[in-house]
């Protein structure tokens, strides 16, 4: 805790009823900017920091994202020989080889930095870090130093990885094109660059970074939670980033583990992978989907716990079936461990194992029915009033299902066969990320800007970032299930014409989203301009959590007299 | 997701009407899966439809709930909400509901599976093929030894190999030296893979299996019909991974025994003997269903 602790007293206990005469003091103790935002201890100067480097993260990943479909938009190599010959100076024949590459360093780098550096921080390390201690009512994380290490390791974590496209890759390219699941002997023989080194120690500290990250979130979660607030009675928000932080603990160490191998077969002459000296390759992929399923759930939970406050709050109505929820992300927390093989039903599984994963992962389906389910309920009967949060949250529930069902489909084996490695699976998991994490991540962002700055959005300009997106994001990926049934498959530089309709319309959505985020930051723009004050509580009497009792922004220390919880 | 079920009835009433203009290989604007040309691939297409009719009105149901919550319980409609949170009755419905319907798909999605996956006893070939970065080799197993390398055409290689047609040689699908099989034969493929991991696909046949180095994959088709089939490799391999397709032409047993004769000999006029004789009969077939 900083040292002016004792004197911070604030609007809070206008709430919590008492000395409010100490309140002048509080500026007297407001750390310069250099100590406040580099030395940070606060969770919510953390979970600023944080939120602004998932926005520029996310920025740069879904720059490549619109490269990759400029390509696309039509058969043959438009871009990216150009692109190859202007960044790292290839020329003729060596720019098309080059490009080509390059290519793959795209698809690779869009994954890692969207999973690692942008849905990861913006749920995890910003809204999370912003709001879990409000919401429990506690005065911070549990160990507000740790916090402080967790995101000044992502920022090398992510100079590592932009560094990591301009080392030497292959033969004749740079940079890591081996996809963010970096399989070997692709990853190892096939790249005998520093590139791939540079990736793995990025993924190593970005993975330190979130393991501490859970263990604070977990103390915190156990620990400080206000008197009378039980597991049963804390919001679905602290229970979904409490599951994630176990699921973070859990699988982070097998990825470390796996990459440290990879490591160490590329550079020290151990053969874990290399089938010439008796490894196998396929274990990486064992070792990276224990690690790489549980992944997309610590993707799409958090969003999760943000959905039900949001129906909620918007509903003036309390979240359906509470326990059933927050036991639906335990169900899906514990069955996503036990999941992973179905990313590799085409590697030569047996019959009997291939029967298993297909039994387990069509389990996942009915938690995630339920949640769907009880949303809808949640709004059953209630009095919706359809603020920008709100109609996000109806829209991530509407595309989650789709990308939902497409998953039941790829969880029959028999079937994935011909889906596998096509852009059916593209199709799939950007339904549930993109259009699900990332929807669940702009109502996040609408529905707590108030709170965080103290300022109101501009309601149309909300509206129409959220259409603008709608009609892009579905424009990009709905035409890609047809590629994907038509065989097309991914990581493709170029593609049979036969294909060209359907990607010219991907990737005309591709620049429709563009604008859409445009759209946003012209939002945020303007609500920092006019500067309208949002009040402690915006959203009316269903915003019934704990951070709407203080006021907006909230003080730099809350809840210094607890709250009881009834 | 009704758009799919629309195209797809429509593509499919297409190929119905269409009669021997079979396609096997990807078409502009196809919405469904690359018609069969295995029974696996029936069998795999029968369930992939079997699937849509589950997913699509359930996707189609949950849009309707949503509609009627914002028209029924939007603030103007509804100014005093319910304080309803808990409904025993209705979460156990939708527990119990989505394990029947997933009950109800994996069924016959086991029974696909061990059909794909139990090779029958009886196979009259066995084909080795090596993905190397980034070209496929084939080895044919038995009397007679055979082994190629398979390329993909290169645009300037036309006419040499007198694939000038790119209807039928398309871009980025046809290759120098086909993998030639017999029709209505079991052919077991043995799928390896030289340097990194490379996948053997071919979506007529409802094939896709991935060339691990160190290991020896197995899979196997019985293509039901005669025809030039296209796939393309289907894991990240490198730089030129959208250049390594796979082609299987596929035969009558006569004229398999007479490419696999003179093709020990030399690969390319036996290509070349085999395409004059699997063109022209496939310009009889086309005349004949046109009457």
């Amino acid at each position: 805790m900083a040292s002016n602790h004792d004197h911070a007293h604030d609007h809070a206990h206008d709430h919590a009823g008492g000395h409010d005469s100490h309140a002048a003091h509080d500026h007297h103790h407001t750390p310069g900017f250099f100590t406040r935002w580099f030395f940070s201890t606060n969770h919510k100067d953390i979970g600023t920091l944080y939120l602004i480097f998932a926005i520029m993260a996310g920025v740069v990943g879904g720059a490549l994202s619109v490269v990759m479909r400029m390509e696309l938009q039509e058969p043959g190599i438009q871009i990216f020989h150009g692109l190859a010959s202007m960044v790292y100076g290839f020329e003729g024949d060596a720019a098309i080889d080059g490009g080509k590459q390059m290519y793959n360093v795209f698809t690779t780098a869009h994954a890692l930095i969207m999973i690692f550096f942008m849905v990861m921080p913006a749920l995890i390390g910003g809204f999370a870090n912003w709001m879990i201690p409000i919401m429990i009512g506690a005065p911070d994380m549990a160990f507000p130093r740790m916090n402080n290490i967790s995101f000044w390791l992502i920022v090398p974590a992510f100079i590592l990885l932009i560094l990591s496209m301009f080392a030497q890759g292959p033969a004749g390219g740079y940079g890591v094109g081996g996809g963010w699941t970096m399989y070997p002997p692709l990853a190892t023989s096939g790249t005998p660059g520093p590139a791939v080194d540079l990736a793995i120690l990025a993924l190593h500290v970005a993975g330190a970074s979130s393991i501490l990250g859970a263990i604070n979130f977990i103390t915190t979660i156990m620990n400080m939670r206000a008197p009378g607030m039980t597991l049963h009675k804390m919001p679905l928000f602290a229970w979904s980033v409490l599951i994630t932080a176990f699921l973070l603990l859990l699988s982070l160490p097998v990825l470390a583990g796996g990459i440290t191998m990879l490591l160490t077969d590329r550079n020290f002459g151990t053969s874990f992978f290399a089938p010439e000296n008796g490894g196998d390759p396929i274990l990486f992929q064992h070792l990276f989907w224990f690690f790489g399923h549980p992944e997309v759930y610590i993707l799409i939970l958090p969003g999760f716990g943000i959905i039900s406050h949001i129906i909620s709050t918007f509903s003036k109505k309390p979240v359906f079936g509470y326990l059933g929820m927050a036991y639906a992300m335990v169900a899906i927390g514990a069955v996503g461990f036990i999941v992973w093989a179905h990313h590799m039903y085409t590697v030569g599984l047996s019959l009997n194992t291939q029967r298993y994963f297909l039994f387990a992962t069509m389990v996942i389906a009915v938690p995630t029915g339920v949640k769907i389910f009880s949303w809808i309920a949640t709004m059953w009967g209630g009095s919706i009033s359809f603020r920008t949060p709100m109609i996000w949250a109806i829209g991530f529930i509407f595309l989650f299902t789709v990308g939902g069902v497409t998953g039941v489909q790829l969880a029959n084996a028999g079937l994935d066969r011909a889906m596998h490695d096509t852009y059916y699976v593209v199709a799939h998991f950007h339904y549930v990320l993109s259009l699900g994490a990332v929807f669940a991540i702009f109502a996040a962002w609408y529905y707590w800007f108030p709170k965080m700055t103290g300022y109101m959005y501009n309601e149309t300009l909300g509206n129409l970032h959220f259409f603008i997106m709608f009609i892009g994001v579905n424009m990009v990926f709905f035409p890609q299930h047809f590629l994907g049934l038509a065989g097309m498959p991914r990581r493709y530089i170029d593609y049979p014409d036969a294909f060209a309709g359907w990607n010219y319309v991907s990737s005309v959505g591709s620049y429709i989203s563009a604008f859409g985020v445009l759209v946003f930051f012209v939002c945020v723009i303007e609500a920092f301009m006019k500067k309208r004050v949002a009040g402690d509580n915006p959203w009316g009497v269903g915003a019934d959590t704990l951070e709407w009792q203080l006021s907006s922004p909230p003080p730099t220390h809350q809840w210094e007299q607890l709250p009881r919880i009834k | 997701m009704r758009n799919k079920a629309i195209a797809a009835l429509a593509s499919t009433a297409c190929l119905l009407f269409a009669g021997a203009a079979f396609a096997a290989q990807p078409m502009p604007w196809q919405t469904d899966l690359q018609p069969a040309a295995s029974g696996i691939m029936h069998e795999i297409r029968w369930f992939e439809e079997y699937t849509l009719w589950f997913i699509v009105p359930i996707t189609l149901f949950v849009l309707a709930l949503l509609i009627v919550v914002v028209m029924r319980f939007r603030a103007g409609a509804n100014p005093v909400p319910s304080k309803t949170s808990h409904n025993t009755a209705i979460e156990i419905v939708w527990t119990l509901g989505p394990v029947i319907v997933l009950f109800l798909i994996a069924i016959p999605s086991f029974q696909l599976l061990s059909n794909e996956l139990i090779i029958p006893k009886d196979t009259d070939l066995t084909i080795k093929a090596t993905g190397n970065q980034w070209y496929w080799s084939y080895e044919y197993q038995g009397e007679k030894e055979l082994a190629f390398d398979s390329l993909m055409l290169k645009e300037g290689d036309r006419s040499k190999f007198g694939k000038d047609d790119k209807a039928t040689y398309p871009r980025l699908l046809a290759v120098d030296n086909e993998l030639v099989v017999p029709v209505n034969k079991t052919v077991r493929v043995l799928v390896t893979g030289a340097d990194v991991i490379h996948a053997f696909a071919m979506p007529a046949f409802g094939v896709k299996i991935d060339a691990v180095p160190g290991r020896m994959n197995e899979t196997w088709f019985k293509a039901d019909k005669e025809g030039l089939y296209y796939g393309q490799c289907s894991e990240l391999c490198g730089k030129d991974h959208a250049y390594m397709p796979v082609a299987i032409r596929v035969v009558t047993e006569e004229q398999y025994k007479t490419w696999l004769t003179a093709a020990a000999g030399d690969i390319g006029a036996a290509n070349k003997a085999l395409m004059a004789a699997a063109d022209g009969k496939k310009t009889v077939d086309v005349a004949s269903s046109a009457k």
